[in-house]
C-alpha cells in the first residue's frame, strides 16, 4: 500500500469533495434556513418575554399547578407537562447517581490536591495512593458525574425541544441503570490498580464493553424521539447533542480497540480520544443546555440565530482534529502537531460565535441574576466556555506551550473547561430540571446560594492558583540555567491555595447533596412557592414581566 | 437544521476527515518504523517491573518523553537526547506522560543506576532527596526483624527507619527498580531516517 505523501494528499483531497458536495446538497435542501423564528420555536405561545425558573407560566396565580387535585393548567402547559415527565425514571437516576458520583470524586480530588504538598498524608496505604485516587478522581468526575448528569439534562431537553415525549424510554432507563454499573466497576479496578494505563482511558476492556453498551441504550431514545419529532425545525441544542451522541461512542471505540495501536500510536489515539471527548461529547452536553437555558429562563429568543450554525459546524470541524496540540514537541510528525495547533486557533471561529450568542442575549437581563438560581450557574459557566476555549486558542501556540507544557497550567485550564463551564452547567441544569421532574420545589433557597458562592470561589481560587503556579513551573522547566528542584519548589505555595479552592468545592458539593436529598424526601409543593433567591416578594407570583 | 440524516452526514464527514488526519495518516506513517536497534526489548521482571508502574499510577506525574533543547532545559539538565518514534516500539501501552511534578524518566537508568538508591527512593522519596514531593511506598517494602537470604536490605537513614525492625524489598519493589534501570533511552539514535516525514524532535 502506497504511503508516500501524495498519497495523503489525495485522500485529503478526496475527502474535502465529498465534504463540499454534501455542503452544497444541505444547502440546497434548504438546511441552513433559519432566523429568528426558529430561535423561538423554544417558547410556547404568549411565554415571549416570561421568566420561567423554575415558576410555570399560564396556570392562575392562584392555583398550584404541581398538586395533581387541582392542576388548571391550559393546553400547552398540559403537554408540557407531559412531556418533561416522559422521562422521569431515566432522568431521576441520572441526576441523583451523577450528584453521588459528583461528591465521591470530589472528595477524591480534595484528597489528591492534599498529597501534592502533603506528600506523606495517607501514603502508608496503597488504595489510597496518589497513583490510584488521582485517576478515580479523573474517572469518577467524567463518567460518573458530568456524563450522567448530562444525558439526564438530555433526556430532559428532548421532549421539551421536539414536542414529542420520550420513544423508547425503557432503553435509557435500562442504560441509566448499566452506565452506573460500569462506573462502579472500573472504579472498583482503579482502587485495586487495574488499569490499563491510559489517561482517560484507564478503565479495563469489560468495564468499557458495559459503558458503551449503556451509552447505546441510552442514545437510541435521544435519536427515535428527534426522528419522530412534531415541531419541524431541529433547534441548537439538539445538533450538539445528537452530535455528542454520535461522536462519544466512535472515540470510545476506536481509542479503547486493544490490539491496534503500539507504542507512540497509541499516545497519539489517547490524546485524539483524550481531547475529543471535551470537545465532541462533555462540550455539546453543555452548551446544549446553555443554548436552551439562557433563553428559556429570561424569555428572549437566541441573539443571532444563524450564527448558532458556524457555533456549531465550526466545532464539529474544528475540534476534532485538536488533540494533538498534547503532543507538541514530543515524537510525532511535526506536521501532525502543526495541524493541530492551526485548528486550535481555529476554534476562536465557533467559540466566538457561541459567545456572542451567549452573552449578547443576556444584555439587558443581567439583574435576573440577582434572584435566578438557574442563571447564575449557567451564564458564569458560558461565560468560562468563552474563557477557557480562547485560552486554549492561546496556549496551542508553540511560543506559550512551550512554557505550559508538562505543567499545572494544564490542569489549570483542564478545571476551567470541566468545572467552570460544564460542571456549573450541569448544576443549573439540575436546579431547573428536578423540580419539573419531582413536581416538588427546591426547598432552601439560601443552600443554592452557598452552593453557588461555594462552587464561584473555588473554582476561582482553584484557576489561578494552579495557572499561576503553573506558569512559574513551566518557566522553570525551560530554563536551563535553573534545576528541576526549583521547578517543583517554586509551585508548592500555589498548591497550597489549590487545596484551600477544592475544599469550598468540596463543602460546596456536600451542600447540594443534602439539598437534593431534602428535595426528594420533603414534600415543598410549588405552592410554597418557587425557590427563587432575594426575591420574597416573587415566591407569590407565577411569571414575571421584568 | 430540519433534516436528522444530514445532520448525521455532515458529522460523520468532519469526524471522518479528523479521523483519517490524525489517526489513520500517522498510523501508516509510524508502523514501518522500526524500533531502534540499541533498543534491548524488556526482560520478563522488566516487563513485571512496568505493569507495577502502571499500576501505582506512575505516569501521572513524570514523563516518558525529552523535548529538544530549543523547547526546554531537558539537554541542559542531562535528561537525554529528544526521543523519536523508535524508542517506544516496546511500549504498550504508551506512558509518555503529560505532568512533570517529578522529572522525566527516559534516561533515569543512565542518570540513576544504583539499584539500592532507586529502593530508598521508593521507600521515602524524602530519605535521599529531602525538597521532593513524591508520596511514599512503604507497602511495596516488608518489616522484618532479621534478614534471611537473598532478601535485598534497605540502608535507610537512621531518622526514616522503623524501630527496632529492618526494611527488605518485595518482588514488586525490585521488579518495578528492574524496570526503571532498564530506561536507558540516551543511546544514539539510528542513522536511518525515522519516517518520510520531519518529526517535532530531530536527534
Amino acid at each position: 500500500m502506497p504511503t508516500g505523501s501524495a498519497f495523503f494528499l489525495a485522500i485529503t483531497f478526496l475527502m474535502s469533495l465529498a465534504a463540499l458536495w454534501v455542503f452544497i446538497y444541505a444547502l440546497m435542501k434548504g438546511q441552513f434556513l433559519v432566523s429568528q423564528k426558529q430561535a423561538k420555536v423554544i417558547f410556547d405561545p404568549g411565554e415571549l418575554g416570561q421568566v420561567e425558573d423554575p415558576a410555570h407560566s399560564r396556570q392562575k396565580p392562584e392555583t398550584n399547578p404541581f398538586e395533581k387535585s387541582s392542576v388548571e393548567l391550559d393546553d400547552y402547559a398540559k403537554e408540557r407537562r407531559e412531556l418533561d415527565l416522559s422521562g422521569r425514571r431515566s432522568v431521576l437516576i441520572f441526576f441523583s447517581s451523577s450528584i453521588f458520583w459528583l461528591v465521591l470524586a470530589s472528595v477524591f480530588g480534595l484528597l489528591v490536591s492534599l498529597k501534592f504538598h502533603w506528600p506523606e498524608f495517607l501514603s502508608d496505604n496503597q488504595y489510597l495512593t496518589f497513583g490510584r485516587l488521582r485517576p478515580l478522581h479523573l474517572t469518577m468526575v467524567t463518567y460518573g458525574w458530568m456524563s450522567m448528569a448530562g444525558m439526564g439534562a438530555c433526556l430532559w431537553l428532548i421532549p421539551r425541544l421536539t414536542r414529542k415525549a420520550l420513544v423508547g424510554e425503557k432503553y435509557c432507563f435500562i442504560g441509566s441503570i448499566i452506565w452506573n454499573v460500569g462506573v462502579l466497576l472500573g472504579s472498583i479496578c482503579l482502587f485495586f490498580g487495574i488499569s490499563e494505563g491510559v489517561e482517560w482511558l484507564e478503565y479495563p476492556w469489560y468495564v468499557d464493553l458495559i459503558i458503551a453498551t449503556a451509552g447505546g441504550l441510552a442514545a437510541i431514545p435521544a435519536i427515535k424521539t428527534v426522528i419522530a419529532r412534531t415541531e419541524s425545525h431541529i433547534y441548537v441544542s439538539l445538533w450538539y447533542i445528537l452530535g455528542g451522541f454520535l461522536w462519544f461512542p466512535m472515540l470510545f471505540v476506536v481509542a479503547n480497540i486493544p490490539g491496534v495501536h503500539f507504542g507512540v500510536e497509541h499516545a497519539i489515539a489517547n490524546w485524539w480520544f483524550a481531547h475529543n471527548v471535551l470537545g465532541l461529547w462533555l462540550t455539546p452536553l453543555g452548551l446544549a443546555i446553555a443554548y436552551y437555558l439562557i433563553p428559556k429562563v429570561i424569555g428572549r429568543p437566541i441573539f443571532s440565530y444563524q450564527l448558532s450554525l458556524v457555533g456549531f459546524w465550526g466545532l464539529a470541524f474544528f475540534y476534532a482534529q485538536v488533540g494533538m496540540h498534547h503532543l507538541i514537541g514530543g515524537p510525532i510528525p511535526t506536521w501532525l502537531a502543526n495541524l493541530s495547533i492551526v485548528m486550535s486557533v481555529g476554534m476562536v471561529v465557533p467559540v466566538v460565535a457561541v459567545a456572542i450568542n451567549h452573552h449578547v442575549t443576556m444584555v439587558g437581563h443581567f439583574k435576573k441574576l440577582i434572584y435566578s438560581p438557574t442563571l447564575r450557574f449557567v451564564v458564569f459557566g458560558a461565560m468560562m466556555y468563552t474563557l477557557s476555549s480562547l485560552q486554549g486558542c492561546l496556549h496551542a501556540l508553540r511560543t506559550f506551550n512551550t512554557v505550559s507544557h508538562f505543567t499545572h497550567w494544564t490542569v489549570s485550564h483542564a478545571h476551567l473547561g470541566a468545572y467552570g463551564f460544564t460542571t456549573m452547567v450541569l448544576f443549573a441544569a439540575i436546579y431547573f430540571i428536578l423540580p419539573r421532574v419531582l413536581e416538588k420545589e427546591w426547598p432552601f433557597p439560601e443552600m443554592i446560594s452557598l452552593h453557588f458562592w461555594g462552587a464561584f470561589v473555588g473554582i476561582i481560587i482553584y484557576v489561578i492558583s494552579t495557572g499561576v503556579g503553573g506558569w512559574l513551573q513551566g518557566l522553570e522547566l525551560t530554563d536551563p540555567s535553573s534545576t528541576f528542584q526549583n521547578s517543583v519548589l517554586v509551585t508548592i505555595p500555589y498548591l497550597v491555595a489549590r487545596s484551600l479552592g477544592g475544599t469550598l468545592m468540596v463543602g460546596a458539593h456536600i451542600i447540594f447533596l443534602v439539598h437534593v436529598v431534602c428535595m426528594f424526601l420533603g414534600s415543598r409543593k410549588s405552592g410554597d412557592g418557587p425557590a427563587f433567591l432575594n426575591r420574597p416578594d416573587l415566591k407569590e407570583r407565577a411569571a414575571d414581566h421584568v | 437544521m430540519y433534516s436528522v440524516r444530514l445532520l448525521y452526514i455532515g458529522a460523520l464527514i468532519t469526524f471522518g476527515v479528523a479521523f483519517v488526519a490524525l489517526i489513520v495518516i500517522p498510523f501508516m506513517q509510524l508502523r514501518p518504523i522500526p524500533p531502534e536497534s540499541n533498543l534491548k526489548p524488556y526482560t520478563e521482571q522488566e516487563l513485571r517491573g512496568r505493569a507495577e508502574y502502571i499500576s501505582q499510577g506512575c505516569v501521572y506525574c513524570h514523563t516518558q518523553q525529552v523535548r529538544d533543547p530549543s523547547i526546554g532545559a531537558d539537554a541542559a539538565w542531562g535528561w537525554g537526547r529528544p526521543s523519536v518514534p523508535g524508542d517506544y516500539a516496546y511500549d504498550y501501552p504508551h506512558l509518555l506522560g503529560t505532568m512533570r511534578t517529578g522529572p522525566d524518566l527516559s534516561t533515569i537508568g543512565v542518570r540513576q543506576p544504583n539499584e539500592q538508591w532507586h529502593l530508598l527512593h521508593l521507600y521515602n522519596p524524602r530519605s535521599v532527596v529531602s525538597w521532593s514531593i513524591m508520596p511514599s511506598y512503604p507497602f511495596l517494602f516488608e518489616e522484618k526483624k532479621e534478614a534471611e537470604p537473598g532478601d535485598i536490605v534497605l540502608h535507610l537513614p537512621k531518622e526514616f527507619a522503623p524501630e527496632g525492625n529492618i526494611v527488605v524489598a518485595k518482588p514488586s519493589a525490585l521488579d518495578l527498580v528492574a524496570y526503571l534501570l532498564s530506561l536507558k533511552r540516551n543511546f544514539p539514535v539510528d542513522d536511518v531516517k525515522q519516517s518520510e516525514t520531519s518529526m517535532e524532535e530531530q536527534p
